[in-house]
């Protein structure tokens, strides 16, 4: 579900959260999207500390918070899906506002809606600091196999492309007067996208041969190397050091 | 549908990455020996060709619309390995890029919408083809089956995964109702596209339906034959 991803996140800037290695980056998000999947849900407060760090991180980062809210609206279809959960779960009942809602399925829907949104923004302004193409240079320094990055350096180079081409398509199915009502605009659009497909693949083969004839033998040759030292590293632990301490006392405290 | 974050629990969150990271690996092989050292460009068209369709919004019906999650489509069309790897390419990079699906969560969606859909796509597609007749329509026919059937499966495979590891306290019952009755509808639209898809696709150059190859003849090229006169003519 969703309309597809029609704009970049990313936000060019020169802060200290942009500076960061792109490896250090991805591992505190990660932890601090486990830190706050792990916390108890009964402790409001701590996911109020979370939301408090983020918005730290943005201010230090100068993306704007509108910007970030607007690109919320990804998580929109589990918001309906949380909002729908109360009625649905099973447990003890509860009168809110005149309707009959499980207890327990008000406190599923403030999870889900909670680490949701928390975990959404966390992405949101790692992928608004970091521009892609190092984005990849810091899955692979974190060991992902340079295959899977030299691929998803292909598709983030050709996406454009791609999604141009069909965009031409469109224009084209347009002007001789399609338009997609039912299922039987099906045909239509399967034949664009076996042909999309065909484009797609003839042009890898063509880029193939392109980069044999330059001396590829399977490997990129590496451009520039993004190694990160002991204090980019702690820089960028604070913010899931300052989670695990919010973590752990939801842990304990009462 | 991507899961977010806080959906599923955080052990088997860390639990679905740790098959993830097998099954890419695996997959990751699989795709070295289906494309040599094409595999790099091939496979990244593909995954930038799968997030693309993505975007192909089709009617369903009563004003909403669904798109294609193109697991069953991409392990027709490249190979089930390759398929896989540009599945879970772009489910990495939707995740990383367009905050699409939560990071820790990264691994249930990897295994739902690449692992699943492709295991469940190719297998029916090629145990069908073992019984059809070896002709065009029994290709698509095939593909539209495997199709219909891999998404249900992704939303099985969700039940199963929320079973163990889910967040809200609902019966399991609800939840596999639920998925499943959205997902067959959606499963139609995805098996129509698949279908036609892989038909125009073999009609044009059937050597690039991995699925299919070997079973279908390639497509000549004919021209008209020019009269004997006319040659004679030509030639003097």
């Amino acid at each position: 579900m969703g309309a597809g991803h029609a704009h970049r996140l990313y936000l060019p800037g020169a802060s200290p959260v942009h500076r960061l290695p792109p490896q250090t980056k991805i591992v505190a998000v990660v932890a601090f999207v486990l830190l706050v999947v792990a916390t108890p849900r009964e402790r409001m407060w701590a996911f109020g500390v979370y939301a408090l760090l983020l918005a730290a991180v943005a201010l230090l980062a100068r993306v704007p918070f509108p910007t970030v809210a607007r690109r919320t609206v990804i998580e929109v279809p589990f918001v309906a899906f949380a909002f729908l959960i109360p009625f649905v779960a099973q447990g003890e009942k509860v009168a809110v506002l005149g309707l009959q809602v499980s207890q327990g399925g008000l406190w599923d829907a403030w999870n889900i809606l909670a680490k949701g949104t928390l975990g959404v923004v966390a992405s949101i302004l790692l992928a608004a600091t970091t521009e892609p193409r190092l984005l990849l240079l810091g899955i692979e320094r974190l060991r992902m196999p340079p295959l899977i990055t030299q691929i998803a350096a292909f598709m983030l180079r050709y996406v454009d492309v791609v999604t141009a081409e069909l965009g031409r398509m469109r224009v084209a199915r347009a002007s001789r007067g399609f338009e997609a009502r039912d299922l039987r605009a099906t045909r239509v659009l399967a034949r664009s996208v076996g042909a999309l497909f065909l484009r797609s693949y003839e042009r890898g083969e063509r880029v193939h041969l392109a980069m044999v004839s330059r001396g590829y033998d399977g490997r990129m040759p590496v451009m520039h190397d993004v190694g990160a030292t002991a204090a980019q590293w702690t820089a960028a632990a604070l913010l899931p050091s300052a989670a695990a301490l919010v973590a752990l006392t939801a842990w304990i405290a009462p | 549908m991507h899961v977010p974050d806080g959906f599923i629990d955080a052990p088997v969150s860390i639990a679905a990455g740790a098959v993830a990271v097998a099954g890419v690996g695996i997959a990751l092989r699989g795709a070295r020996r289906e494309l040599d050292d094409r595999t790099a460009p091939l496979a990244g068209l593909t995954a930038a060709f799968v997030f693309a369709a993505q975007m192909l919004n089709f009617p369903v019906a009563g004003g909403t619309s669904g798109h294609l999650l193109g697991g069953a489509l991409a392990a027709i069309l490249v190979g089930p390995y390759a398929g896989m790897v540009a599945v879970s390419v772009v489910l990495i990079l939707q995740a990383l890029l367009f905050a699409d699906g939560g990071l820790s969560a990264l691994g249930v969606n990897i295994i739902l919408m690449s692992l699943v859909t492709v295991a469940v796509g190719y297998g029916t597609f090629r145990l069908l083809l073992r019984v059809l007749p070896k002709t065009r329509a029994s290709v698509s026919g095939a593909a539209f089956v495997a199709a219909l059937l891999s998404v249900p499966a992704s939303a099985l495979a969700f039940t199963l995964i929320y079973a163990v590891g889910g967040t809200a306290d609902v019966s399991i019952g609800t939840v596999a109702a639920a998925m499943l009755g959205v997902h067959v509808l959606i499963g139609i639209g995805e098996a129509l596209i698949t279908a036609v898809t892989v038909s125009s696709v073999l009609a044009v150059r059937p050597d690039l339906v991995y699925g299919a190859r070997g079973l279908l003849k390639p497509a000549e090229l004919r021209t008209a034959r020019p009269a004997a006169s006319q040659v004679r003519g030509e030639a003097t």
